[in-house]
């Protein structure tokens, strides 16, 4: 996380009275005063997985893309095939650096012939403009920095279409994951999109500022729990998803992860040659603890050999209460069911190395399982 | 935010009871476990440990962050709370009661432990912030 210097005045989404009011513990989050929980991770982090939640993410940024080259630049800039990206459809992308790394990971949306959209981390808003902007010179194209005209709320859960359908008119039933459309919402315009971060089935829905109010309100009325930032963190841990800054950095390798699948190194893009060329020594993995406790980022991973890795998420698992963590391992290593131990303070625990994702019930054979929805 | 009168108390909000057999029993406060969110593991010392005043006894962790529990006072660790191996919501439900931490036997005497008027001022400006 990074928070802003406490210097700087913190920015506040259009929902901030709405959270204080609701008696949310409002935190500095990436330079904005975001709601971390209103009654509980845990009974937030349930109330996704079991019903629907929903979380004000207008903190996020929102980029649109438009021009002649608009394609020919997001396929350049961005390492999955933009050329894939049918009118209508959102697919999970990189923004690689030039060594190999990555500037952020986004999620790009392509609602109308012409017209793009990139949804980018919060924290990374400054330096991914950056990076597009001196990118884009190259080609006939308009970036246009969207994030203050844009409010973002996530309805996630497996209730969110039966709840969500009464407020919009578009047929939910008829979106596919990773669709996204225009549509209305109590009759105000929202890009609606069967997307989001929590392993869940749900939507996300952009939206002006002046009708996010209304629409969070809306969402609240027909049985939405409003969820914090903790519970979208111990959400996005427990189905494995990468976050920026702990699991993805400008050093940090992206094919070490199960999310090569955005990285597509046979169509040309920048840095493709700097990422081509990294060895492969590790992989991310899970770790679950077996035992009591909860494990942090930054815990020392060892065999009976030492120290070979360092946790890069950790928490508790609010479905099962057990602890769980991500790491890169060596790739001897990096086998489900492996032993290893954790440290935490003064003492070693025992852990076993799985798969990312720590849902049981998403199968390797479900794809969904192994794509971030959002970013 | 309940601040029982019968109890004393520490800027780091633990609180202190002291039992008519001369021990001492050591929880944290309900604007601590509210500060803190779902608690979900609780380390305890170890009985037989000798404690010095304002040393790190316990770690209680929510599902964000692990707090270190200071000992209010000097002591032997007498016993331990064992329900919060399997029940560290005790913590939140009844931070006075079934949540508290660890029993002391008290050496020398109490010192610099606050009233509940004082600690009352403390949450008071705490919660301002």
């Amino acid at each position: 996380m990074s928070d802003a210097p406490k210097t700087t005045a913190l920015q506040r989404t259009p929902l901030f009275d709405e959270h204080r009011d609701l008696g949310a513990r409002l935190v500095p989050f990436a330079g904005f005063s975001m709601p971390v929980q209103y009654v509980g991770v845990i009974a937030e982090h349930m109330a996704v997985r079991e019903a629907v939640g929903v979380f004000d993410v207008s903190h996020m940024g929102e980029f649109e893309i438009r021009g002649p080259d608009a394609l020919a630049f997001l396929n350049w800039a961005l390492t999955n095939d933009a050329a894939k990206l049918r009118v209508g459809r959102a697919q999970y992308t990189m923004l690689p650096n030039d060594r190999g790394g990555l500037v952020d990971d986004v999620y790009l949306y392509h609602p109308v012939d012409g017209q793009y959209q990139l949804v980018v981390n919060a924290s990374n808003v400054a330096k991914d403009w950056r990076r597009l902007d001196a990118l884009a010179a190259d080609f006939d194209v308009t970036l246009t920095d969207r994030s203050d005209e844009t409010a973002l709320l996530a309805v996630q859960g497996p209730q969110a279409e039966a709840l969500l359908q009464p407020l919009v008119t578009a047929s939910l039933a008829a979106m596919r994951k990773n669709d996204v459309l225009n549509t209305s919402f109590q009759g105000s315009p929202v890009l609606l999109a069967r997307t989001g971060y929590t392993g869940e089935d749900g939507f996300e829905v952009f939206c002006n500022p002046s009708a996010a109010v209304e629409v969070w309100r809306a969402l609240l009325t027909a049985g939405a729990a409003p969820c914090g930032l903790g519970a979208r963190d111990t959400l996005r841990l427990e189905a494995g998803f990468p976050l920026y800054g702990h699991e993805f950095s400008d050093d940090l390798n992206p094919l070490e992860t199960p999310f090569g699948f955005a990285i597509k190194l046979g169509k040309p893009f920048v840095g493709r040659e700097a990422m081509s060329e990294r060895p492969l020594e590790r992989r991310l993995m899970g770790l679950v603890l077996d035992a009591r406790g909860v494990p942090r980022e930054g815990f020392a991973v060892s065999d009976q050999y030492g120290e070979v890795a360092v946790t890069t998420s950790g928490t508790l698992n609010p479905t099962n209460r057990r602890g769980i963590a991500l790491a890169y391992l060596p790739l001897n290593l990096a086998h489900p069911g492996v032993n290893l131990n954790l440290l935490i303070r003064d003492a070693q625990a025992p852990v076993h190395v799985t798969e990312p994702s720590f849902r049981r019930a998403m199968s390797p054979g479900d794809a969904s399982s192994k794509q971030p929805e959002a970013s | 935010m309940n601040i029982p009168e019968n109890l004393k108390y520490t800027k780091t909000h633990e609180w202190v009871r002291q039992e008519a057999d001369g021990t001492c029993t050591v929880g944290i406060s309900d604007f601590a476990q509210d500060q803190l969110g779902d608690i979900v593991f609780v380390e305890l010392p170890a009985t037989g440990r000798a404690l010095a005043a304002g040393a790190a006894a316990a770690v209680v962790e929510s599902v964000k962050t692990a707090s270190d529990i200071y000992s209010p006072l000097a002591g032997e660790v007498l016993d331990v709370n064992t329900a919060l191996a399997d029940q560290p919501e005790l913590v939140n439900q009844s931070p006075y009661g079934d949540g508290w931490l660890f029993q002391l036997r008290p050496q020398g005497v109490l010192v610099n432990l606050m009233e509940p008027g004082a600690y009352a001022s403390q949450v008071e400006s705490e919660q301002e912030h």
